[in-house]
């Protein structure tokens, strides 16, 4: 049968992707975004992977309360993107130095 | 019926009041009207002082508070008095002197602007003298003692347009803060060793640490008693212008002729000597303070007296009169002879006063002229100065029956006496004190108002007598100065006079001859009445018979000619090591320590410092969003690694 | 190797391949393309895991709404994806390093005997009648009522802040103000004129 640990290696490698993803595409916020997705992806096939072996539903719940937050996370960073560039004329990340004092 | 306390609250507050209406009201009120409230609240303190005087001596005693100010950790602060011998012995004296010079002051001050001023402020101090040796407890003695020492500064300063004045009232003051440091350093020395304030409590448990000793900064052992005492008794000098916090005094005469006679010769001046006798139970159990006082006495009676007799300005050979005086009060104290002491305090009070108002009296016929190379023949112009200033001078100089041969015979016979280390040599610097006061005295004398007149044309024609507002203080203040002495040597001989009030020693009244008529017939074969006839006839040959020595004894020896006329080089080195020390120190402070380190390093060191740091930390702060997502990645890994690791 | 662990294995090959396609691909359109194929297989592994609930969620929202979100997005900006590429390896190095790290740590904890089949046996499967949507609306209607709550305010917000973030009004847009045709009145809009009449042949 299949170990647990099978299931969180893929949430592992999942993750490190969606790191390299964030360290690679520093110029396409839209990317970025979805490095994000991924890497919240990876911690729900965690909480799913735990759920079921500890045979404890919690963790499914949690699953359903993290979509619930990563799909209002994606809808409003999209929104944010779109305004960033009707000001700026630009999705790249190294443009985005305004925070320098 | 007015009960007791109302009256001693009285005594000084009349004083306080006048002062307020002098002061504040006295612009508004005129001159006229600004003295009679003066006069009259010092009046009313003289007489209601006389009536305690009465009472005290019928034997009347009051100790008490009146007042909490406060307490603080267990320890009272008290306006309190204490109402016995010492005390209304110096309240009578205070209170007559400052109740002559009030009426003098009249006459003096007539033609100047700050008249009403100047009432208000010597009502102010008759009010705190009164506070200090009224109190019963150290606080208000050091109220007192400070107000008093205010009221110095700001009557010597009094004609504030000149420099010289403010320069003299400035020294004033600082010299008096180097004694005020010890007094005030004493009296914490008290307060931590029997923690109380109060006179009564402190002498009742003086025995209990007689032997108790307090360990010094490099190791070695002081008894309390003797630290306490010492400290006391640097307040002492501070006021009481012993060497070497002299230096004031004589410069204290840029102040008015009428403040120098009260503040600067008959009373202020003697807090110190009234400290030591109010303190004498203190000062009688450490053998050392006392033989430091004896020896400080002794030094002061001479020195200065010799440098009284190059002076030529009158109010100074007046001035270094009142110091060796001083010399001589702290003398007895040394000696252990406090009441002795405090005769003389009371003697000289009134012959002082007298000689200041007299040397006042001359300067206004001169027209503000002080050089006695000026003067002389006045004696027909002005007979009542003249004769009085010729009682002063007698007084002065200890020839009997006047007042100042029974004071100063009496700690003459003290000092002999005394066993203490310091005393040989304090017999012998009295002694000679004796010549050389005579001497001084009746210099003054002849060249005064005796011989040819130097007087230039112009002031010839205008010099005449006083007007009586001046002569009769001189007069009222020449009756004590003749019978003050032999009215009341009984009373200090066999201790009655300041009954409990100070420590009597008996071994005093058993060697001494105390007592009027015993004392005058035993003065012509005793060595100060000869010493100081001596000396009057010295001054006579000198400055009458042959006017032409001094300038060739000044030629001799001309060395010491001007040691005495530089007194002694003090002023020059206080300037050198005080005042330039202080001034370099200062200059150091400023230009090293404030500029450099706190300025430089401290402060705009560390503003550069920061500024630096942030312009290479300000380098990793990109404002790229995904740099410190790095480093918040970064950090993660290595928090994973640790924990994994660990 | 029974039916189950080949979709596993399948799918967790897919899995990575198309995860590792998302952050490589040079169009953005490809990526989301890549990311809706990565959530497609995450959702096939979670049904072996009995979470079919979740599992249908993930497609419904992730596939069908959010990606949608995502294309929307991609192809309304005006992005040049040349320069976009500029630069690409510049962190790769330390990308990589760091990722190697992670994942060897992570991997690290998982081989260890806690996660192995001895210490944490797979349960038996349920049973046919077992309804997994049921189980976990039995738990979020009661336990986690309070939670779920929370979670639909998240959602409005999120809404709200969608809106106002990218709702603009251009000077040059033209609005009908109904408050205003409203209130019209007659008197607004016409004026009556008395002309005098003039005879028709006047010259």
């Amino acid at each position: 049968m299949i170990p647990l640990s099978h299931y969180l290696i893929v949430g592992a490698l999942l993750f490190a992707i969606s790191v390299v993803g964030i360290f690679l595409n520093r110029k396409n916020l839209v990317i970025i975004l979805m490095a994000i997705e991924l890497l919240l992806l990876a911690a729900n096939m965690n909480f799913v992977a735990f759920s079921h072996y500890l045979q404890d539903l919690s963790g499914q719940v949690f699953v359903f309360f993290i979509l619930t937050v990563a799909a209002a996370e994606a809808a409003i960073g999209l929104a944010i993107l779109i305004v960033l560039f009707r000001t700026r004329r630009s999705i790249n990340v190294q443009d985005l130095d305004r925070l320098k004092g | 019926m007015i009960s007791n306390e109302l009256i001693y609250l009285l005594i000084p507050l009349s004083c306080l009041f006048a002062a307020i209406g002098a002061g504040f009201l006295g612009p508004r009120i005129g001159r006229r009207l600004s003295h009679r409230i003066a006069i009259g609240g010092v009046g009313l303190a003289f007489l209601l002082s006389c009536l305690v005087a009465w009472d005290v001596f019928d034997g009347g005693y009051f100790n008490g508070s009146v007042y909490t100010w406060g307490v603080v950790a267990g320890v009272k602060f008290e306006i309190g008095f204490l109402i016995d011998s010492l005390t209304v012995v110096m309240m009578v004296v205070v209170t007559f002197v400052s109740l002559m010079v009030h009426i003098y002051t009249i006459g003096y001050m007539s033609d100047d602007p700050g008249y009403t001023r100047f009432f208000s402020y010597i009502a102010l101090f008759t009010f705190a003298m009164l506070m200090l040796v009224m109190s019963n407890n150290f606080l208000q003695l050091f109220f007192g003692w400070e107000a008093v020492g205010l009221v110095s500064y700001l009557l010597i300063g009094f004609w504030y347009e000149r420099e010289s004045a403010i320069k003299a009232n400035l020294k004033a003051f600082l010299v008096n803060r180097v004694g005020d440091f010890g007094f005030i350093l004493g009296i914490a020395a008290i307060l931590s060793l029997f923690g109380t304030l109060d006179y009564s409590e402190v002498f009742a448990g003086v025995h209990g640490v007689q032997h108790e000793s307090v360990t010094g900064p490099f190791g070695n052992e002081w008894s309390w008693i003797t630290l306490i005492c010492l400290l006391l008794f640097v307040g002492a000098m501070g006021k009481s212008a012993q060497v070497p916090l002299h230096v004031w005094l004589p410069d204290s005469m840029e102040g008015p002729t009428p403040i120098s006679a009260l503040i600067h010769a008959a009373t202020m001046v003697t807090a110190g000597i009234f400290l030591v006798a109010r303190m004498s139970p203190l000062f009688e159990l450490s053998t050392t303070a006392s033989s430091t006082v004896l020896i400080i006495g002794a030094l002061t009676a001479l020195l200065m007296a010799f440098v009284a007799v190059v002076q030529t300005d009158i109010k100074r050979v007046v001035a270094y009169s009142t110091l060796s005086q001083l010399g001589y009060m702290t003398v007895a104290l040394g000696a252990s002879a406090y009441s002795v002491a405090i005769f003389h305090l009371g003697t000289h009070a009134f012959f002082k006063a007298l000689l200041f108002l007299a040397a006042g009296s001359v300067i206004i016929a001169m027209h503000h002229e002080q050089d006695m190379r000026r003067m002389g023949g006045l004696r027909r112009l002005m007979p009542i100065t003249y004769l009085t200033s010729v009682v002063g001078s007698l007084a002065l100089a200890g020839i009997p029956p006047f007042a100042g041969f029974f004071s100063k015979d009496a700690i003459i016979e003290a000092v002999r006496h005394s066993e203490i280390p310091g005393a040989g040599f304090a017999y012998v610097a009295v002694l000679l004190g004796v010549l050389i006061t005579a001497f001084y005295s009746f210099r003054l004398i002849f060249m005064t108002f005796h011989g040819p007149s130097r007087v230039d044309e112009h002031t010839r024609t205008h010099l005449h007598e006083s007007p009586w507002v001046v002569t009769l203080p001189l007069v009222l203040l020449a009756i004590p100065s003749i019978f003050a002495g032999v009215l009341l040597v009984g009373a200090v001989g066999d201790g009655s006079l300041l009954g409990e009030s100070v420590v009597n020693v008996s071994s005093l009244s058993d060697g001494g001859h105390f007592g009027a008529l015993e004392m005058l017939s035993h003065a012509p074969f005793s060595w100060p009445f000869w010493l100081a006839i001596a000396g009057i006839v010295l001054a006579w040959i000198f400055y009458s018979l042959r006017p032409d020595w001094p300038d060739h004894v000044t030629r001799r020896m001309k060395l010491v000619h001007q040691v005495l006329l530089k007194k002694y080089g003090f002023d020059e080195l206080y300037n050198q090591v005080f005042a330039k020390g202080s001034q370099s120190l200062g200059h150091l402070l400023w230009k090293w320590v404030d500029q450099r380190t706190i300025d430089g390093i401290l402060v705009n060191g560390t503003a550069s410092l920061i500024g630096r740091a942030s312009t290479l930390f300000r380098r990793s702060q990109s404002g790229l969003v995904y740099h410190y997502a790095f480093v918040m990645i970064i950090g993660l890994v290595a928090i994973l690694s640790w924990l994994l690791f660990r | 190797m029974s039916f189950l662990q080949i979709t596993f294995y399948v799918f967790s090959t897919i899995l990575v391949a198309s995860s590792l396609m998302v952050i490589t691909v040079r169009n953005p359109v490809r990526a989301a393309l890549f990311l809706v194929l990565a959530f497609f297989s995450a959702a096939c592994i979670w049904l072996t895991l009995e979470a079919e609930f979740l599992a249908i969620t993930l497609v419904l929202v992730y596939v069908g709404a959010v990606m949608v979100l995502f294309l929307f997005v991609i192809m309304m900006l005006d992005i040049d994806i040349a320069k976009m590429r500029a630069g690409f390896t510049n962190y790769l190095p330390l990308g990589l390093l760091i990722a190697i790290l992670m994942a060897g740590e992570l991997v690290l904890v998982m081989f260890s005997k806690d996660f192995g089949s001895t210490s944490l046996p797979r349960p038996a499967g349920q049973g046919a009648d077992y309804s997994n949507t049921k189980a976990l609306g039995e738990l979020v209607y009661t336990e986690y009522v309070f939670v779920f709550e929370l979670a639909a305010v998240i959602l409005l917000v999120a809404i709200i802040a969608a809106i106002s973030l990218t709702l603009r009004r251009r000077p040059t847009t033209r609005y009908q103000a109904p408050e205003r045709q409203v209130k019209v009145r007659k008197a607004d809009r016409v004026r009556l004129v008395t002309l005098p009449s003039r005879p028709e042949d006047d010259s």
